[in-house]
């Protein structure tokens, strides 16, 4: 029984919908379209597994990066997850509100400063200290790490807060009233509770790692070989697209285009892998 | 429900306003045609700061005409050259035969490139071959060089596209490639503070760029100085091009015109850079 | 007590970058930082093409992604039935909200500035960015419209009302704190990218005086000016006006939140 004042709106919202399906289906068919080619052209296996990154001479392997993006974002998870737990079991449970309602603005403040305002920070403090007691050129892979946890270290905490503070109080009051410590509560309790709303937010801090580009550029030092250790410098999937972008042409550009796809993928698996994690509460 | 509804027509409306305030300021400033009268640059990051310092002197001259200058790289400058996203492509290497075919070159200036070390380091001069050992992966530590400093050289270099690696890479690399551990920085200024922080560094940067917080070596004995550079003894010198598709006309031919003219040549040299038929420094 | 001095350490850590940046960036910020034009490289003069310039790239994705956004979320969840399809969807924009910038930027400067000949403006700019913030935004306007209890919905329904009547007077009041959590987000996002702005919108420094001018957004300026070691007074100003405007946005976003959050009540 639609009325035709019905049909108006709706036929509108579906425009509005079909535009903006249309706008983003052209960026993943070109992507793809720009992208296959040349993978297909070198052999997936030669792309994704190959040593060697020289387009200049036809060298199209990107397994260099890949390890760089690999080494720096598990780094900087394992730096930056073990901390942002921690601070949310503070802000959640042993901060007064009072704290808390100042520390959240600052910590969302945090999360939103340009990543080139953390990588010149980076630039100014960690990579001297690295270069001095570490050995190295300074711009390395820990540098990465570090960096990058701290900029995922917002995200991680807010979520993992929120997680917390959404489970239900009678978990809390039920184990105080069988003579759990709070720390005990914590640990044995609360935690595995909120286990999937944290994890979502790991993965949703990898995410932001994974996808990094500029602070990035300014700390790893960019080097196309394959990293040894956490001292070399590196490169990774989205610093390759960034530096080379202005320049590359032809199957250089296309190659480009491939890793974007190698990207969408990662994050398609990582998404799949949150909502699986959220799910199985 | 009612503070729902009262709260909806007052936000809307606003809302509505905004948005048509927006699309207004927008839209109108879009209306204004494309104007004529101004030309991008583009291209070489060493090139850049020159063409910019040109273009302000320019535009005061000319009012009327706007200019924008944009870096990305020598390569980028010749991509842009050739697909017409620019104007006057900028690159700081001589075009290959290839790229002669479609782009017109026109030499504004020549600048040194100067290979730089921290200025802590003992070392004071290498010969061409020694930095193209370095550079290869060859040479990999500084005591190698005859030097007290036990440290493993840090190579750094500029990405792939960048018109200085080019010049570098066809002056003193030969066939030989640069090693791939190298670090990789996108631009002079970078290198520059990567060399000024570091003292097991090396790298290259335009020779007008030198200053006070790193150390140019000498080249097989040859001090990097413009005047070596002039009189051709110091031999790492490369062109910088200003690049169009066809024979410049119009505005671009103006602002050419005025780089090549003795008011332009007087700024460039007086940037450090060498222009033809050296007019001294004021 | 472990637990109390690692949390402090560590906000007290990420605080220090903040104060650090502001410490030696608050001086350079004068009247004539912010309204003059940068001269000689930027070696002297103001920001202000740089903040022109960033305003109107992120208007200009607003523009796009806001209607865009808002109407696509509306129609998914009011005028279709959940199924594989609207997962699938919702997947797709999920994952499209997580690509890297750096690759709509590549996207942005092929198809754009390239492809569609607009060059480096700040057209090209913002076309790029709404197109990168458009799944965020989608993604939180429907969340936010699912979250409307389903009675207000019956309630409307059952006084009589259309579809349409209970999406403008009972859905979009109650969803526009959701709503605008998610644009907001948007215009944090814009401020703050550099990677694919650098290469859309250009790094010119003059004054843009259209849509089809390029420019220099403050986040580019910034990390120009840093990496160039052209003048480090103007780039911890530049930082600083930055960490200032994300923090204006921040307060702006939680005011509303609050003031919509207590008058739905």
């Amino acid at each position: 029984m639609k009325k035709f004042g019905e049909r108006v709106p709706q036929s509108f919202f579906l425009v509005v919908a079909l535009s903006a399906f249309s706008i983003l289906a052209l960026i993943t068919v070109f992507i793809f379209i720009e992208g296959v080619p040349i993978i297909a052209k070198v052999g997936f296996f030669n792309f994704v597994f190959g040593m060697k990154w020289a387009p200049s001479q036809g060298y199209y392997g990107i397994f260099p990066m890949i390890v760089g993006s690999l080494s720096v974002t598990l780094g900087a998870v394992i730096i930056g997850v073990p901390v942002a737990i921690c601070c949310s079991i503070f802000l959640a449970e042993f901060a007064p509100v009072k704290l808390r309602n100042l520390i959240r603005p600052a910590i969302q403040l945090l999360g939103g400063i340009p990543s080139v305002v953390y990588g010149f920070w980076g630039l100014i403090f960690i990579v001297p200290a690295i270069r001095n007691y570490l050995g190295g050129p300074g711009l390395s892979i820990l540098a990465g790490s570090i960096i990058l946890a701290i900029m995922i270290l917002p995200t991680v905490i807010s979520i993992a807060e929120v997680s917390m503070l959404a489970l239900p109080p009678l978990l809390k009051e039920g184990a105080f009233a069988l003579g759990a410590t709070h720390w005990q509560t914590i640990r044995s309790v609360l935690l595995p509770s909120a286990r999937s709303g944290i994890l979502a937010g790991i993965i949703l801090g990898v995410g932001r790692a994974v996808g990094e580009t500029m602070a990035v550029i300014m700390v790893l030092g960019n080097a196309v070989a394959l990293p040894t250790s956490i001292l070399d410098p590196a490169r990774t999937l989205t610093t390759n697209i960034g530096i080379e972008m202005g320049y590359a042409s032809g199957e250089h550009q296309q190659a480009l285009f491939a890793t974007g796809i190698v990207l969408l993928v990662i994050i398609m698996i990582l998404n799949a892998g949150a909502q699986y994690a959220v799910r199985r509460k | 429900m009612k503070r729902i509804m009262r709260l909806k027509f007052k936000n809307i409306i606003s809302i509505v306003c905004v948005f048509t305030l927006l699309l207004s300021v927008l839209l109108s400033s879009a209306c204004r045609p494309k104007n004529s009268e101004s030309i991008i640059l583009a291209g070489s990051t060493s090139v850049q700061p020159f063409a910019e310092i040109l273009a302000e002197q320019f535009m005061a001259l000319h009012p009327e005409i706007n200019i924008d200058v944009q870096g990305g790289g020598s390569a980028a400058g010749i991509l842009a050259a050739n697909s017409s996203t620019a104007d006057i492509g900028m690159s700081s290497r001589a075009l290959n035969t290839d790229e002669s075919k479609t782009l017109i070159a026109v030499e504004i200036a020549r600048d040194g490139l100067a290979v730089i070390v921290h200025p802590s380091n003992p070392i004071v001069n290498l010969t061409l071959a020694q930095v193209s050992a370095i550079y290869s992966g060859e040479i990999t530590s500084w005591d190698a060089l005859g030097d007290a400093m036990k440290k493993k050289i840090h190579v750094v270099t500029r990405e792939d596209g960048s018109g200085t690696r080019s010049a570098f890479e066809s002056l003193v690399m030969g066939k030989v490639a640069i090693m791939p551990q190298a670090i990789v920085q996108d631009s002079n200024g970078a290198v520059r503070q990567l060399v000024a922080d570091d003292p097991a560094a090396i790298g290259f940067i335009s020779l007008g760029l030198v200053d006070l917080t790193v150390k140019a070596i000498e080249l097989d004995g040859i001090q990097a100085t413009r005047e070596h550079v002039i009189d051709g003894s110091y031999r790492l010198t490369r062109p910088f091009l200003f690049l169009t598709r066809t024979q410049p006309e119009g505005t671009a031919k103006l602002f050419i015109d005025f780089t090549l003219s003795t008011e332009g040549r007087r700024i460039l040299n007086n940037e450090g850079l060498i222009t033809m038929g050296d007019v001294p420094q004021k | 007590m472990v637990i109390w001095s690692a949390a402090t350490l560590v906000i007290v850590l990420l605080l220090s970058i903040i104060f650090y940046i502001l410490s030696k960036g608050l001086p350079t910020i004068t009247w004539q930082f912010l309204t003059e034009i940068p001269s000689d490289m930027g070696r002297s003069g103001g920001i202000l093409s740089s903040i022109v310039g960033t305003l109107l790239v992120t208007a200009v994705a607003i523009v796009i992604a806001t209607p865009l956004g808002v109407g696509t979320a509306f129609y998914l969840t009011e005028y279709t039935h959940e199924s594989n399809i609207t997962k699938i969807i919702r997947f797709s924009a999920e994952s499209l909200a997580g690509i890297p910038s750096i690759v709509y930027g590549l996207f942005g400067f092929i198809f754009f500035v390239i492809y569609l000949h607009l060059g480096w403006s700040v057209l090209s700019g913002g076309l790029t960015m709404g197109v990168m913030i458009l799944p965020t935004i989608i993604r939180t306007t429907e969340e936010a419209v699912r979250a409307v209890p389903p009675m207000y919905r019956e309630v409307s329904f059952s006084l009589g009302g259309t579809k349409w009547q209970t999406m403008l007077k009972v859905l979009i009041p109650s969803a526009l704190p959701g709503i605008s959590t998610g644009v907001i987000l948007g215009i944090g996002r814009c401020v703050a990218e550099t990677a694919a702005v650098i290469l859309t919108a250009g790094s010119a420094l003059r004054m843009p005086t259209s849509l089809f001018s390029p420019t220099r957004t403050m986040a580019v300026h910034f990390y120009i000016l840093a990496r160039e070691g052209i003048s480090m007074e103007r780039a911890y100003g530049t930082a600083a006006l930055l960490i200032i405007l994300i923090l204006v946005i921040n307060i702006v976003a939680n005011i509303l939140v609050n003031r919509f959050v207590a008058k739905g009540r």
